[in-house]
């Protein structure tokens, strides 16, 4: 085993699992958990040769569900934690997901989506898991998802989900797909110095007076770490500020819950990514993300080559909707063009809100992502 | 007129604020707390290092009860959440206090891999044989023909000898007593934490309130009564050959031996690699 216990600063040609492993311990991510699976593993695999360089944990757990209860433990005991999967044990890890979001643990869940349901297509690129993500476990709450459309932002999007995930106190998910997670492209890592990490906030009040889920201005509670002293519950049962299960009271179970929402919807400004171009004049909006992001943005080259005027708008944070972008986009816009790998699952969110913009679904399942050809016909078709 | 309030003398152990507890009159579970909270006394364990895991169930109130950090998991996955807790602090003691059917149905597969690891969690059972909190289900342990709500006609399912499953899976440290043996289950809850590895008490406990009242013992007093006749100490014997049977229920410890933990052994790894590291760097 070769020892580098340093960052890859500097540019690299790597897979997309590969970059999301360094992404995780370029944020600080000092514990990792998980059971193999395609096309995840390579990320469980790296992260197996290099957490120890840093001092850092890897377990393979005896499925998934133990790897996300894992998670949770590593991040109450104070380390940054993750797992990695894809759609099956994406589904396993669902209640304890919830689980996190009930007791504000900050981890990241990687899904590298394939072809589903059930075993599905395991070697195959999918866009299926996107209303799980959101919807996934029981229960109201909002959570946080990225859509990588790149090698480089498998590592750049992990450090921002840990940094959210550190912020607000959520799981946050990586939402890659098959081809973003195997492809090879060209990464630069930055020096540690310019990469931007936060951590939790800590209780700054002693152990006695600490209430574990008493929130901030930012709706989100300092947390303490297992073993610094504070001796404080956490339940997934309904509980109030002190952490104690008040599971027959609807004020409890009304301020809590609506604060776990809370502290996403009120901060959305703050969390919402998108990445637009051309939009402003467009008559033709194509709403991407991921891998198929990729050959959208090339079809609107092509249409604005030959006088067509497209847009792109490409959500970066899955969850929570960039709804105001999508809403202002299609306010000016004829059409709107939504190509994704699945039957139709973040085109309900863009229909939402579009209001009253036609919006065109381009379905595809099974094989590669739609080509620039099929969007460019579609675009071509929506005005 | 004077009156003086004199503090429970464990009552640091526990969270008063809690109080009163959820458990029913007769149940064995105040007793496996009791126990608990007296080894944490004659240990003069440190508190602030001590983190108390359960899942769901009546007896997984106790982590919400101990006046120490906790955690009440989902249902079956303490095992698993204490296994990343003490990955990633070993300088934590993290003991696992939860039921028979958290622990060994839903949840069974943690518990064998964690065995196996051998990594140094503390897992205290109370098995009382049936899923008191959601309304007394057969589960796992419970034993056959035994009635419970599901097993109307009697249960066909043989039971979990858990002593020897533990055993079998790898654990460093097994026994099993009864509520009915304070003493010597304070004694062993000491021992057990104590000891480096995976370790394991069943603690066979009474549910009058559920389980006994459908198998002709209506109090915990009764259910005490059987575990007084049934119940033979028979320390280091065969735990294959320790099934509980209405006759018969073999106490004591089974296996106490001397195993690298699963934390060390990676911890160990870490700093010969971090030293490698360093002689490149140098
Ligand atoms: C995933 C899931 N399934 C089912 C339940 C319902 N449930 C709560 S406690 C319990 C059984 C607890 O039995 P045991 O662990 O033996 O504890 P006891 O109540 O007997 O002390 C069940 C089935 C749940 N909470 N979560
Ligand atoms: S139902 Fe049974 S296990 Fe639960 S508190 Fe009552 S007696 Fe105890
Ligand atoms: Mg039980």
């Amino acid at each position: 085993m070769s020892a580098k216990r340093s960052l890859l600063t500097g540019a690299h040609f790597l897979n997309g699992d590969f970059a999301c492993a360094e992404g995780a311990i370029a944020a600080g991510c000092r514990f990792f958990a998980g059971y193999p699976i395609t096309p995840a593993t390579e990320i469980a695999e790296h992260l197996s040769e290099r957490m120890p360089e840093f001092g850092g944990i890897y377990i393979q757990m005896e499925d998934e569900i133990a790897s996300m209860a894992a998670i949770i433990g590593a991040s109450y005991a104070g380390l940054k934690s993750m797992t990695a999967t894809s759609g099956p044990g994406f589904s396993l890890m669902q209640e304890n997901i919830g689980l996190a979001v009930m007791t504000e643990t900050p981890c990241v869940v990687v899904d590298i989506m394939r072809g589903g349901p059930s075993t599905g297509q395991p070697t195959l690129p999918g866009q299926q898991d996107v209303m799980q993500a959101k919807w996934g476990s029981h229960g109201d709450y909002e959570i946080i998802a990225l859509a990588p459309c790149s090698v480089q932002e498998m590592f750049s999007l992990t450090v921002e989900a840990f940094n959210l995930s550190e912020i607000y106190r959520v799981p946050v998910l990586l939402l890659g797909d098959e081809i973003v997670a195997h492809m090879y492209e060209k990464v630069v890592i930055p020096p540690p110095d310019k990469l931007r990490i936060v951590n939790r906030k800590k209780p700054h009040v002693p152990s006695k007076d600490y209430q574990p889920f008493m929130p901030e201005e930012d709706f989100v509670p300092p947390m303490a770490t297992f073993g610094e002293g504070y001796r404080f519950h956490a339940t997934g049962l309904t509980h109030d500020e002190h952490g104690y299960p008040k599971t027959q009271s609807s004020e409890v179970q009304t301020r809590l819950v609506r604060r776990l929402c809370d502290k996403i919807r009120k901060n959305v400004d703050k969390i919402v990514k998108v990445e637009e171009i051309l939009t402003e004049d467009a008559d033709v909006i194509v709403v991407s993300y991921g891998i198929v992001a990729r050959s959208a943005l090339s079809a609107v080259r092509k249409a604005r080559a030959v006088g067509i005027k497209a847009g792109f708008l490409r959500p970066i944070t899955l969850w929570p909707f960039p709804e105001k972008h999508v809403a202002k986009a299609a306010a000016q816009a004829k059409a709107i063009v939504v190509p994704e790998m699945n039957c139709g699952q973040l085109v309900r969110e863009v229909e939402r809100a579009a209001k009253n913009t036609p919006v065109a679904f381009l379905s595809k399942l099974g094989e590669d992502p739609h080509t620039p050809a099929e969007i460019f016909e579609a675009i071509r078709r929506g005005i | 007129m004077v009156q003086e309030i004199v503090a429970h003398p464990l009552s640091k152990y526990l969270r008063e604020e809690m109080m009163p507890h959820i458990w029913c009159a007769g149940c064995g579970n105040g007793i496996v707390l009791n126990c608990f909270v007296h080894a944490l006394d004659e240990l003069k364990a440190d508190l602030d290092k001590l983190v108390v895991v359960s899942g769901i169930g009546c007896i997984g109130r106790t982590a919400g009860y101990t006046n120490t950090a906790s955690f009440h998991t989902t249902h079956g996955r303490s095992i698993a959440f204490a296994t990343g807790v003490k990955l990633a602090n070993p300088e934590l003691d993290v003991v696992i206090v939860s039921g028979d059917g958290d622990l060994f149905a839903i949840g069974g597969n943690h518990f064998i891999h964690a065995a196996r690891r051998n990594i140094g969690i503390k897992v205290i059972c109370a098995n009382n044989f049936n899923y008191g909190m959601t309304g007394g289900q057969l589960g796992p342990t419970t034993p056959l023909e035994a009635l419970t709500t599901t097993s109307p006609y009697g249960n066909s399912e043989h039971p979990f000898n858990l002593v020897h499953l533990a055993a079998a899976a790898g654990a460093s440290y097994v026994a099993r007593w009864t509520t009915l043996h304070v003493r010597r289950l304070t004694q062993s809850i000491k021992r057990l934490m104590q000891k480096e590895g995976f370790c394991f008490i069943e603690v066979v406990s009474p549910c009058p309130e559920i389980f006994g009242r459908r198998n002709k013992m209506r109090s915990g007093l009764e259910m005490m009564g059987w575990f007084r006749k049934a119940s033979v100490v028979e320390n280091f014997s065969d735990p294959a050959k320790a099934d509980i049977t209405p006759d018969r229920i073999v106490v004591g410890e089974f296996v106490d031996i001397e195993k690298m933990s699963y934390e060390k052994l990676f911890h160990e790894k870490i700093a010969q690699i971090n030293e490698k590291t360093m002689e490149k760097m140098s």
